[in-house]
């Protein structure tokens, strides 16, 4: 398996046996009182694009923050690569390659956004994303370089945070709610990046309520229900009824989990 | 002539405390947390290099470059062991932690070394007293020079370090979101450990510049606090240049208000502080505060 899985390298065939890239088991993290995430196993391999969907506070947010360190487990475990990472900090995790872009941007205001990119790039792995390459990918940055951060429109901030993530050289892209606030325009922009960025063979996990969109990313959709998976299929085998089945709890609705 | 000359030793007392007030304006103004015991801090500094120039009997100059790198090594640890730690319950506990702290550097102190007032401007030599006479009323100090030009180059290299070194855009990164910040890979604990260490040394530099200048005494450290904390709150929170503006305003107030009457002197620097704090700039700043 490549340590370096630079865009392209999940394009061809994967090889059935290897060890996933991600591997949740039996994930417990909890919100004050509130049992967020219930006992959640979830495998993900190399390449792989899985839509997390489910309704407001089904525990979508703090299942990502979970794998990404950001949110202590209070049971179960977190492997990546190979390794056990439960107990490590979000920041080591970052190094090993799992990078979140949070919901709400939550860009660093006062910096511009090349000040943005060049700080997550300071300490990042090895790997094809640089300043340039990003700015590449992201076009409408380029001529904001110097701009600060709280002075982008929310579409510019947006691709800002998926930019900023991916100077991290991340293995594992998470995307919270990467529409939320946003105008259907300038959705539409951070969309049509992010496809072509999908489309290079980046191993994503995407919180998204627009359904229609998250279907059409993503090989395979997962929909939480009060903190427990309620449905795991490849996206193709899925109709949108039973999605939103699933969605609302209006019927038992699990399909047999699909091997990643 | 006078109220020149007033202007003139008002800046480079300003300088003194823009000094002070560097290591407590990367605190407040960028890592947001305030440590009460910083003039207790500088004043540890003034007594190493005191230390250091009576036993080792070199210049209390030589003193402070070696005391230095061990004050960095006492910021890094006061971070690790005690604002870490308290800032977990937090962002009050800091406050409540290091002005306990301030209070056992006092009486440690006064335990060691007895509540005698100390100089090092003996020690120093000649450049504490040599001057540059401009004219009969006007006389600029050889080393008030000295103090004004480590304060520009302390307080710019700072503000340069912030915007331009990948350590200082970590810093205020994670001042700014520290959530985010982890999520880029930040360590927040090592950069705020590293960041105290530069204020802790930066407050020995001022304190030992204080010892040479006029006198110290375990007891000399919550006055400088204030005067670094007015220094601070007028030059306006997160500008380190700002900063060394605010020092040398409250300075160039204190000589000119002592100009008027000696017992003005302070007063005219606190009435300064006050009106900037009344200001709209004071309450964007009160304001700010609140929602950082």
């Amino acid at each position: 398996m490549s340590r370096d899985p630079r865009p392209g390298a999940g394009d061809g065939p994967r090889a059935p046996a290897t060890s996933p890239l991600l591997d949740v088991a039996s994930l417990d993290a909890r919100y004050g009182l509130l049992h967020a995430v219930r006992g959640v196993s979830l495998a993900l391999g190399e390449g792989d694009k899985l839509a997390l969907v489910g309704a407001n506070g089904a525990g979508k947010t703090t299942l990502l923050r979970a794998i990404a360190g950001a949110h202590p487990a209070s049971g179960g475990s977190v492997r990546f690569a190979g390794a056990d990472v439960t107990a490590l900090p979000a920041h080591r995790r970052v190094a090993l390659g799992i990078a979140l872009v949070p919901e709400g941007r939550r860009l660093f205001p006062d910096m511009t956004v090349l000040e943005n990119l060049l700080v997550a790039g300071r300490r990042a792995r090895p790997g094809p994303w640089t300043v340039d390459a990003v700015l590449d990918a992201f076009p409408l940055l380029r001529p904001l370089r110097d701009r600060r951060a709280a002075a982008l429109s929310g579409g510019e901030q947006q691709a800002t945070a998926i930019a900023r993530a991916l100077m991290t050289n991340p293995r594992l892209l998470l995307l919270d709610e990467v529409s939320l606030g946003l105008a259907p325009v300038a959705v539409d922009a951070v969309y049509a990046s992010l496809t072509r960025l999908i489309a290079t063979g980046t191993t994503v996990i995407l919180v998204e309520q627009d359904l229609g969109r998250a279907m059409r990313i993503a090989d395979r959709v997962v929909c939480l229900l009060e903190g427990s998976i309620v449905l795991d299929g490849p996206a193709a085998s899925l109709t949108r009824e039973r999605v939103t089945e699933a969605y609302f709890g209006l019927r038992s609705a699990a399909a047999p989990p699909v091997a990643p | 002539m006078t109220w020149v000359n007033a202007v003139v030793q008002g800046v480079l007392l300003g300088a003194v405390y823009a000094l002070f007030a560097c290591g407590l304006s990367l605190m407040v103004g960028v890592m947001r947390i305030i440590n009460l015991a910083h003039g207790d801090i500088a004043v540890i500094g003034a007594y190493l290099v005191w230390v250091i120039a009576e036993r080792a009997h070199v210049s209390p100059f030589l003193a402070l470059i070696a005391a230095l790198p061990v004050m960095l090594v006492v910021g890094h640890f006061l971070y690790i062991a005690l604002i870490s730690r308290s800032l977990r319950g937090g962002p009050l506990v800091p406050l409540l932690t290091t002005f306990g702290l301030a209070i056992v550097i006092q009486n440690a102190l006064q335990q060691l070394f007895s509540p005698d007032v100390r100089s090092l401007g003996a020690a120093a030599g000649a450049i504490t007293t040599a001057s540059w006479r401009v004219t009969g009323a006007l006389a600029i100090s050889w080393f008030g020079i000295l103090i004004l030009v480590v304060a520009v180059l302390v307080l710019g290299g700072l503000e340069l370090f912030l915007r331009r070194t990948g350590l200082g855009r970590e810093l205020r990164a994670t001042a700014q979101d520290p959530d985010a910040a982890r999520l880029v890979g930040i360590d927040a604990r090592a950069v705020y450990a590293r960041a105290t260490a530069i204020a802790v040394a930066t407050a020995a530099l001022a304190g030992a510049f204080l010892a040479i200048r006029s006198t110290f005494e375990p007891a000399s450290g919550p006055t400088q606090l204030l005067y670094a904390f007015e220094a601070v709150v007028i030059g306006g929170f997160g500008s380190l240049w700002g900063t060394l503006l605010g020092g040398i305003v409250l300075g160039v107030a204190q000589t000119l208000g002592a100009r008027i009457d000696p017992q003005y002197s302070i007063l005219a620097g606190h009435l300064v502080f006050l009106a900037v704090l009344a200001s709209p700039r004071g309450r964007s700043l009160a304001a700010r505060s609140t929602w950082t």
